[in-house]
């Protein structure tokens, strides 16, 4: 990172496998950076105060929130949007089976449902409703109720599991 | 009108009516493709932030805005006082259908005087959010704090303070139902019961908060407004009339909307303000509400003080019920919904599923220094169900028996139907019996009852709770908003165009928000016509593009929408039929379509295809007889006519366990079934349903808008404002009985805010079920923790 004044700086990052280098301002946040700089704007901003988790991203392998993280801390970080997820194929069945049990209504959440449920399922365990319900409790839907939410995630860990 | 053939063609195993098709909208949204009004990119778009009022009530004696105009990257600044000379006159949220209502007139941000915490004061526009947010800070004011209504039980106190010195006494609305002879049926009920319950402020806390971007075109004089919304034509007449820009000329555009239950269906003053300030640059002006500032000026709801009776016979026949409701509206009255409405439904179906001859509903609705409220999703049916049904319940523990027994005694019977209400309205179509038998064996309730005496035994304080309902959904216009002058429209339209390639065009009035609306009017559309759902593109959300209608609020997107887009597909058909027949040399008659292709009624020997219709319709119309002029659209409108509502029913059940020591509430499982007439897509129905249900519960059980004795909001931020995540929430099995409507041809009832509307009944229930045994009650919602212990006597 090259401090360019008091107010920016310059930042490289990988992000959805691009290399990019962007002068940003030291306190903007990284999805204010990936959605106004990059128009990257699948992740979402539901509250900029790390409860909602619409604004989940991965950052170095790790599910964060991304309205917690300075674009600047984000310098020399490996970063995958929605955008990249989906180009990468890695979550296809639990994005078809999110479609095929209507498990999002207005979809903002559900970039970062994903997000967070394809952490889940990258961990390869078995899970139970229960644990499901639990690992995805830093996420809020208001509309779907979540049961839809838990049935895809469920149904997608058993196939994988299943082969 | 749908002929014989036609509802055939609604029953037919293999038709689009009563199939789970998936979401076209959900496939882009599940690659982070959606586009909300955030998204919408226009070049030079300059950002709107807002300075809000710090005071419950002050007066606002200078405001110096010298220095934010100094900042880099600020566009303007402008005050309240600015803003109204841009304004025609100033909103007055009333209906004239509510007789005596009054409401103080409101401009989009305070002038003199700021009203609540949170009202919109000085608006600064800059290059970037940022920087408006920045510039915002130097923005200085100085107040004179006066002192505020906090409190609805002492709002109407002679002497005390008031909200605006034009409605002297605080008051917004009185209300009664009354069919005569309450008093008589209390004085001579073996059994009178008496409870006074408490319910919370809430609000709608969409993922997606508000949001607005608009732009003038000074050469065209377009305004154009993309906005998270739910009723586009609403907000172009009020937009239109507020600013003085002919309505024709501007357009609404409702992208992708993150959410919206109520919320979205109203205007807010910061968004005019962001409106006004674009014609005054010339360039964009995006406004998106932050979490915070969405706290303090979405509308809330709820707040209401219910005192409740009911009398019975010894042998538990309920003989009359009598409700007072204390209502606590905000600073205004919502323009141009009202803040009423609430209480009004209270009032309307409370106690609702009941064959009781005599019931008094009072309601008082009072201003105070708070955020205004108005309607959000089941307006007032989380209300009065949870106090009808714990009436109801603590009737039949008075008298022994059963709370499912004493409801199936006591429900009015189906056969009896259509029936007069005792609040008044005439009621069709219900089914109360079936829905309790369908319950039942759901529930699988005397294996759960026996559980529950087995665990009781084991210090384990499980409850079961059971909570029937009616609830108003698709209003008509001789209601409300017709008759109340409001421009908001009970009816609404689709046209509908066969295109040369035999693709079919579909524009509606509703608009989707995540519901499946545009799948469900794609179903009723291809049902009707005879063509693939692949053939048919939907488009709703725009007024450049869409026949004028109301949106989708109460429950009315499938119910009204959905008829006229039946209606208008049947048309359509009938001049395809027309056609082909001229074409065919053929009796129309004698025709069908099936599959995109007429063929002949029968034997379904295939004729001429769509597309060769719609080529020869719009290009090869030289071969037709001279008389012939294919247009090959239709447009129709519906809108209910001798009915105030279309009214459905059902009945929840809830199993959960109380930990008597914390007061903590673990929701086990939670059953609907509900009757909203024919479904036209059973997985999107449920999904209303659950979607619904776990935003009762979260009233039920978490969220309440907690203000202090300044009227100073408490707990404005996602950290403090507790909302249902998916650990607390339990899973929701759904059925429905389909009775369909009489009232349209297609049968289907609103099914978007039943869940809503009867889960905080149900678990409140359950819990009074789980507490049974130590005779504590928790009547107040949210029914916290705390609210339990106070219940059990230990704090
Ligand atoms: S926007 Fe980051 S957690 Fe809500
Ligand atoms: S689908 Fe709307 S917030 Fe989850």
């Amino acid at each position: 990172m090259t401090m360019n004044t008091e107010d920016t700086a310059e930042i490289t990052c990988t992000v959805n496998g691009e290399r990019v280098t962007r002068t940003v301002r030291v306190r903007q946040h990284l999805v204010d950076f990936l959605r106004g700089e990059l128009q990257l704007t699948g992740s979402h901003l539901g509250c900029e105060h790390g409860i909602c988790g619409a604004c989940s991203v991965r950052v170095g392998g790790v599910v964060v929130r991304g309205c917690l993280m300075l674009a600047v801390q984000a310098d020399g970080a490996e970063i995958v949007t929605i955008e990249g997820l989906t180009d990468s194929e890695e979550v296809a069945d639990l994005q078809e089976n999110f479609v095929a049990r209507n498990a999002l209504q207005c979809g903002f959440c559900t970039p970062g449902m994903l997000m967070t449920a394809a952490e889940l399922l990258a961990s390869g365990r078995p899970a139970s409703r229960e644990q499901i319900r639990e690992f995805l409790s830093g996420n809020f839907c208001r509309c779907t109720g979540y049961h839809a939410i838990v049935d895809a995630v469920e149904a997608t860990l058993r196939q994988r599991l299943e082969g | 009108m749908a002929t014989k053939e036609d509802l055939i063609r609604l029953e037919r195993p293999n038709s689009y009516i009563g199939r789970n098709l998936t979401r076209s909208r959900a496939r882009r949204a599940v690659a982070g493709r959606g586009q909300y009004t955030d998204d919408v990119l226009m070049p030079r778009t300059a950002h709107a932030a807002f300075v809000r009022s710090p005071y419950a009530k002050a007066r606002i004696m200078r405001i110096d805005t010298a220095a934010a105009k100094e900042q880099p990257g600020v566009l303007l600044v402008m005050t309240g006082a600015e803003l109204a000379e841009r304004c025609t006159e100033p909103w007055v949220g009333t209906l004239t259908c509510f007789d005596g209502m009054k409401s103080a007139p409101q401009y989009p941000m305070a002038v003199d005087l700021a009203v609540w915490h949170g009202e919109p004061v000085v608006m600064v526009v800059a290059e970037t959010r940022a920087e408006a947010e920045d510039a915002c800070e130097l923005v200085e004011i100085e107040w004179e704090p006066l002192p505020p209504v906090a409190e609805k039980e002492t709002a109407l106190r002679p002497g005390g303070p008031v909200v605006h010195p034009a409605i002297a006494d605080n008051l917004a609305f009185r209300k009664t139902i009354d069919t005569g002879k309450v008093d008589e049926a209390f004085a001579n009920a073996d059994i009178v019961i008496e409870e006074t319950f408490e319910f919370g402020r809430h609000t709608a806390v969409s993922l997606e908060p508000r949001a607005l971007l608009a732009d003038y075109d000074k050469g065209t004089q377009r305004l154009t407004i993309w906005t998270s919304s739910q009723c586009p034509h609403m907000i172009q007449a009020v937009f239109a009339r507020t600013l003085g820009v002919p309505e024709h000329n501007v357009r609404i555009v409702a992208p992708d909307v993150g959410g919206s239950f109520g919320l979205k269906i109203h205007t807010f003053g910061d968004e005019v303000a962001a409106t006004a300030a674009a014609m005054a640059l010339g360039r964009p002006v995006k406004f998106i509400a932050d979490r915070l500032e969405s706290f303090v000026s979405d509308i809330h709801a709820r707040e209401n003080r219910v005192k409740g009776r009911i009398a019975l016979s010894k042998e538990g026949v309920i003989q009359a019920v009598d409700i007072d409701v204390l209502s606590g509206a905000g600073a205004y009255s919502q323009y141009p919904r009202t803040s009423v409405f609430e209480a009004n439904q209270i009032l309307n179906i409370t106690a609702g599923p009941y064959n009781h001859k005599e019931y008094r509903a009072r309601a008082t609705v009072v201003y105070m220094n708070k955020v205004p409220t108005s309607q959000y999703r089941a307006v007032g049916h989380p209300i009065g169900n949870s106090v009808g049904e714990a009436l109801v319940d603590l009737a039949a523990e008075a008298v022994g028996q059963d709370p499912v027994e004493f409801r199936r005694r006591n429900v009015i019977p189906d056969e009896a139907f259509p029936t007069t209400i005792a609040a008044g309205i005439k009621l069709q179509d219900m089914s109360h019996t079936a829905c309790i038998d369908e319950l039942m064996k759901r529930m699988d309730y005397d294996a759960l009852r026996a559980e529950q005496a087995v665990l009781r035994r084991q210090g384990i304080h499980r409850g079961i709770g059971i909570a029937a309902f009616i609830k108003g959904t698709a209003p008509g216009p001789s209601g409300y908003y017709g008759i109340g002058g409001a421009p908001i429209a009970s009816q609404d339209a689709c046209t509908i165009k066969l295109e040369p390639s035999g693709g079919v065009l579909c524009m509606v009035g509703v608009t989707d928000q995540g519901q499946g609306v545009d799948t469900v009017m794609g179903q009723i559309a291809a049902n009707a016509l005879g063509v693939s759902m692949e053939s048919i593109r939907v488009i709703s959300g725009d007024t450049d593009a869409v026949p004028y209608g109301g949106g989708t609020y109460a429950s009315r997107a499938t119910a009204i929408g959905g008829e006229a887009t039946y209606q208008a597909a049947l048309a359509l058909r009938a001049e395809i039929l027309v056609l082909a027949g001229v074409l065919l040399q053929a009796e129309p008659a004698t025709l069908d379509i099936v599959d995109g292709i007429v063929v002949d009624a029968g034997t379904e020997t295939p004729r001429i295809p769509l597309s060769e219709i719609g080529r020869i319709g719009h290009f090869q119309v030289a071969e037709l007889p001279n008389d012939v002029k294919p247009v090959l659209s239709a447009t129709r409108r519906f809108r209910l006519t001798d009915d105030l509502y279309i009214f459905t029913n059902g009945i929840h059940g809830a199993y959960l366990e109380v930990d008597p020591d914390t007061g903590f509430i673990k929701l086990l499982k939670h059953w609907v079934v509900e009757d909203c007439g024919r479904v036209i897509n059973p997985m999107l129905a449920d999904e209303q349903v659950r979607g619904g249900c776990v935003q009762g519960l979260g009233g039920a059980l978490y969220e309440h808008c907690i203000y202090d004795d300044a009227a100073q909001l408490q707990n404005g931020t996602l950290a403090d404002y507790r909302v249902p995540m998916a650990f607390e929430m339990p899973d929701i099995e759904v059925a429905h009985v389909q009775n369909p409507t009489t009232i349209s041809d297609l049968g289907a009832k609103g099914v978007g805010e039943s869940g809503t509307g009867a889960a905080p009944a149900v678990v409140m229930n359950a819990v009074n079920d789980a507490l049974r045994p130590f005779k504590a009650r928790v009547t107040c919602q949210p029914m916290t923790p705390e609210a339990v212990l106070r219940a059990l006597g230990k704090v």
